[in-house]
């Protein structure tokens, strides 16, 4: 075979391992328990490898927020001095299988989702989705509703997810992308589907009422709840496509509101960035563009599976959110294909004649159209200390695409 | 050669653009009919990458 013949045929199996993905929610545990390779006095965050000097405001002030809330410092002057001496350890969430939105970060104590790929045996976790600490803010308020979630609501849904055996999510995506969802920041069928399998799970544990209430008004009002599963399910699908030789699709897509990195299947763990990228967004009121930090998140790997903007023709209603009109939501989604290998079998979009989604982002592609990856994505301030401020479009840098190009051609020899 | 050519320029003309699509505006304008088709160069023109794209696809 010459290589372009081993590259089709390690593509045909990278495809054929993204759209066979299954994942289930097994397990809602502390991340110290379940995340290999979490320590203590570790912090793990999004997007590829940064120090601590060269974060973003965002990253800074969500980092600011776990010393304080795992007790590793009373207060912010205490915990950026500690991360300044580098006492406490920082990591790429993606090094550990998991991913985070925004900031990213999860600490030990911080319960996590917990979804294994039953069709290759795997495991990654996702963090909680809020809309303050992970965006930067470190106050009493933002980091109560972590505590919320570490004491109350994850420790029931664990109890209700033991008692039923974990729950299969793909059942849960199919109906969420036909209810126009396109699970990045539009998650209103997903949650309140999730939701309701949980209540009945809730209900049949025998949760003690102090608990079950409160952690059934979480499940009834967060729009966002299955963001944090979506991005689990896309970590769990894309990890066993990491390593397959000669493949030229990506495996991961993600921020730090510093640098945008993504991976390629053949090139293994190896990072591929360049400068984030400006989102092109709406404002919540009392913010503008002035305010805006640079594109940040793990989020993205909902767009490396095939959803978010590239099924965003689907779900005109997150339009509401990040801007654009339905018709160039649909030339999006359109012009996906123009970069992807395949279509998936089951992910499909009424709204395109019932098509599946667009997977399997070749670089190839990407380097030879010259179109880069769109991607629906929320704002965070570029300071510290701040909860969401909007929410927008924005393309993956080329540039990291042209460089994992050259790292291919130099890897294989051509 | 050359009267094909006055030939072409009696007849109603049938306008093929590819690329910048200032061209196939302008026309418009004029009312000319145009068809349009998106092209640009691969990889942006970027010889370095259409050197590894040849050998890669």
């Amino acid at each position: 075979m010459d290589i372009k013949q081993k590259i089709e045929k390690a593509n045909e199996e990278a495809v054929r391992r993204l759209t066979s993905g299954d994942p289930v929610l097994v397990d809602v545990a502390p991340a110290g328990e379940v995340i290999p390779g979490l320590e203590n006095k570790m912090i793990t965050h999004s997007g590829p490898p940064i120090e601590w000097g060269r974060m973003c405001g965002a990253q800074q002030g969500a980092i600011i927020g776990m010393v304080i809330y795992e007790g590793w410092a009373e207060g912010p002057e205490e915990a950026r001095a500690k991360l300044e001496k580098g006492e406490i350890r920082l990591e790429p969430n993606h090094h550990h299988h998991a991913v985070g939105p925004m900031a990213g970060t999860i600490s030990p104590s911080a319960p996590v989702w917990v979804v294994e790929n039953r069709a290759f045996g795997n495991r990654a976790f996702c963090r909680q989705v809020e809309g303050r600490q992970q965006f930067g803010e470190f106050s009493k308020d933002a980091l109560d509703g972590l505590r919320l979630w570490r004491d109350i609501w994850a420790p029931t849904l664990r109890e209700a997810l033991q008692k039923m055996g974990g729950l299969e999510l793909n059942p849960i995506i199919i109906q969420a992308l036909q209810m126009g969802d396109e699970l990045h920041n539009r998650h209103s069928a997903s949650s309140s589907l999730f939701a309701n399998r949980m209540a009945i799970a809730i209900s049949e544990a025998d949760v003690l009422k102090e608990r079950a209430l409160p952690t059934l008004q979480y499940l009834a009002g967060h729009n966002l709840l299955f963001l944090g599963l979506a991005m689990a399910c896309g970590k769990a699908i894309t990890d066993p496509v990491m390593d397959i030789e000669y493949s030229t699709i990506v495996t991961a897509m993600a921020r730090n509101g510093t640098d945008f990195g993504i991976r390629v299947s053949g090139l293994g763990d190896e990072w591929f960035t360049a400068p984030a990228p400006v989102v092109d967004g709406l404002f919540l009121p009392g913010y503008s563009a002035d305010d805006a930090g640079f594109d940040m998140g793990d989020s993205a790997i909902a767009e490396t599976v095939g959803w978010g903007a590239f099924t965003i023709g689907g779900a005109p209603g997150i339009l509401t959110l990040v801007g654009g009109t339905p018709e160039e939501a649909l030339e999006y989604t359109r012009e996906m294909r123009k970069i992807t290998s395949a279509t998936h079998p089951t992910y499909r979009m009424p709204a395109l004649g019932f098509a599946g989604t667009s997977v399997g982002i070749d670089i190839r592609k990407v380097v030879q159209t010259n179109v880069s990856p769109i991607i629906d994505t929320a704002i965070a301030h570029k300071d510290p200390g701040y909860p969401i401020i909007g929410a927008g479009l924005v393309r993956a840098p080329i540039e990291c695409f042209k460089q994992a190009l050259i790292a291919f051609s130099q890897k294989y020899n051509t | 050669m050359e009267d094909k050519v006055e030939d072409l320029l009696q007849e109603e003309l049938v306008i093929i653009n590819m690329g910048l699509r200032g061209f196939a505006e302008s026309l418009e304008q004029q009312e000319v009919e145009v068809v349009q088709v998106d092209w640009i160069p691969p990889a942006g023109g970027d010889q370095e990458m259409i050197d590894i794209l040849e050998k890669l696809m």
